[in-house]
């Protein structure tokens, strides 16, 4: 095995996999977050549920061993792909073979994201624990704080460049995994960039519309 | 051919061998005729530059029909020019604009090296042919017609993996200089086909550790090597590969010992 995974084409299944555990992993956490437009409360809960089992940490396990390969992969395969081509063209392709912005600077958007993410669970996992309770049962108050943070236009602001940042990300992304795993081929191929698109499209609009809500319409 | 006729700067890079640093030069395509193809522009340039005792610029070409793969240059970024399905000896001129600026480099990667001007080294494409892009089980007499069945979709689509002419703008477009896009072609064409099964999984392993070998970069599916492929060879070739290859590893047997009968 270690032919593959010493391949290029084996690391781009280690990345493509990766990348997919985060695709998921973002779409579940988006679309928990819009319980924040039911109710604080619910908010609370939700949170608290998944945060007092067990399964928590098997769940971060996943996701942080997945973020090192993830990370691991992009940082080789960029400088082997550096390397491959140590001249640029001196003029742009600007006609009918140029490519998506996406697609040629996946290193650059993935940087940003991982700065993002660190902040991200500074700011809210590891931030200022406040308490409520909801149906009797003690818990942090995640709501009051995210009401907080989004109170601040450059919080906002932050946010709102970094989730379309993901977007651009998952764009390209979700479909390219496809196609490294060896999936995108015959009569589906356009349906799996087209869903790409969708999926991208729908998890940076779901994330945006939380820290602007509260920014517009939270006190 | 009494056609329109257009004049030209060309910003040509010129390199005296692999070991010269090499830079642009300012040329002057003068009363170019518009039915001409690029490489009969570049003729008639180099006409001008030899009789004024000049090197002329040094570029491949061989059947200058679109199907030999000896060809290719990038133009403004773009390699074999900015049509689509073209290689640069059937782009014409009558594409480009009077009195337009084209900047003319090589294809770019550390796996072509760069021979002399315009003119790469592409062994490394023979290299990773040799690794495996070939059949060589016997199989006897020629059989009649239709005794090996394929289905016509894959007979097309080996078909149309085939017409690969290995000119190298895949790499040269690709922004990681990844050979992917040949290499998969190369794979695909019999992977698809019954006479291709039986070195299927060796085919794949090989071909992928030869392309890695020579310092291709990896696939970003940036999709630059299909817009640039004059032959539109697919994407769809690449996810073959990735498959093979990781079919190929997953179910790989232990050796057996040589020998057996006779």
């Amino acid at each position: 095995m270690s032919g593959f995974l010493g391949s290029t084409v084996g690391k781009k299944y280690l990345m493509g996999i990766s990348g997919l555990v985060w695709a998921g992993f973002v779409l579940a956490h988006m679309a928990g977050n819009l319980l924040i437009f039911v109710s604080h409360d619910a908010y609370n809960a939700y949170g608290h549920a998944l945060t007092s089992g067990n399964i928590i940490y098997v769940a971060e396990a996943v996701l942080i061993l997945a973020l090192i390969t993830h990370v691991y992969t992009a940082v080789s395969l960029t400088a082997a792909n550096k390397s491959a081509k140590p001249t640029k063209y001196a003029v742009a392709a600007s006609g009918k073979k140029k490519v998506t912005l996406a697609s040629r600077t996946m290193a650059i958007q993935g940087s940003l994201i991982l700065v993002f993410v660190i902040l991200h669970l500074i700011t809210f996992k590891y931030g200022t624990h406040y308490e409520t309770t909801v149906n009797g049962v003690v818990m942090r108050d995640l709501a009051k704080l995210m009401e907080e943070v989004f109170q601040s236009v450059g919080y906002v602001a932050w946010y709102v460049v970094a989730l379309l940042l993901l977007g651009f990300h998952l764009s390209h992304g979700v479909g390219s995994s496809f196609q490294s795993l060896g999936l995108m081929e015959g009569t589906y191929r356009n349906l799996w960039k087209k869903l790409s698109y969708a999926y991208a499209f729908v998890v940076a609009l779901g994330f945006i519309a939380q820290p602007l809500y509260l920014f517009m319409f939270a006190h | 051919m009494s056609g329109k006729h257009i004049n030209l700067t060309l910003k040509v890079w010129r390199q005296k061998g692999p070991k010269d640093q090499g830079g642009f030069v300012d040329l002057q395509a003068k009363n170019v005729s518009e039915d001409a193809s690029f490489l009969e522009m570049l003729d008639a340039v180099n006409e001008e530059l030899v009789t004024k005792g000049d090197e002329p610029i040094a570029f491949d070409h061989d059947c200058r029909e679109g199907i030999c793969g000896a060809c290719g240059f990038v133009i403004d970024g773009e390699a074999h020019g900015p049509m689509k399905s073209t290689t640069v000896c059937q782009l014409h001129m009558r594409n480009f604009n009077d009195g337009a600026v084209l900047t003319i480099e090589p294809f770019r990667a550390n796996a072509f090296p760069v021979i002399k001007d315009l003119m790469v080294d592409r062994s490394a494409f023979d290299r990773i042919i040799s690794s495996g892009g070939f059949i060589s089980a016997n199989t006897g007499n020629a059989v009649d017609a239709n005794a090996i069945l394929v289905p016509k979709a894959d007979a097309d689509e080996a078909m149309s993996s085939a017409t690969c002419i290995g000119c190298g703008a895949c790499v040269a477009a690709c922004k990681n200089a990844s050979a992917a896009l040949f290499t998969s072609a190369k794979i695909s064409h019999m992977v698809l086909l019954p006479q291709g099964q039986v070195e299927r999984k060796e085919r794949a392993t090989r071909m992928v550790a030869a392309m890695d070998a020579e310092g291709f970069g990896s696939c970003t599916t940036t999709g630059a090597c299909e817009a640039a492929c004059p032959k539109e060879i697919q994407l769809t070739n690449i996810a073959r590969m990735n498959r093979e290859f990781a079919v190929a590893a997953a179910t790989k047997r232990e050796k057996h010992g040589d020998g057996g009968a006779g």
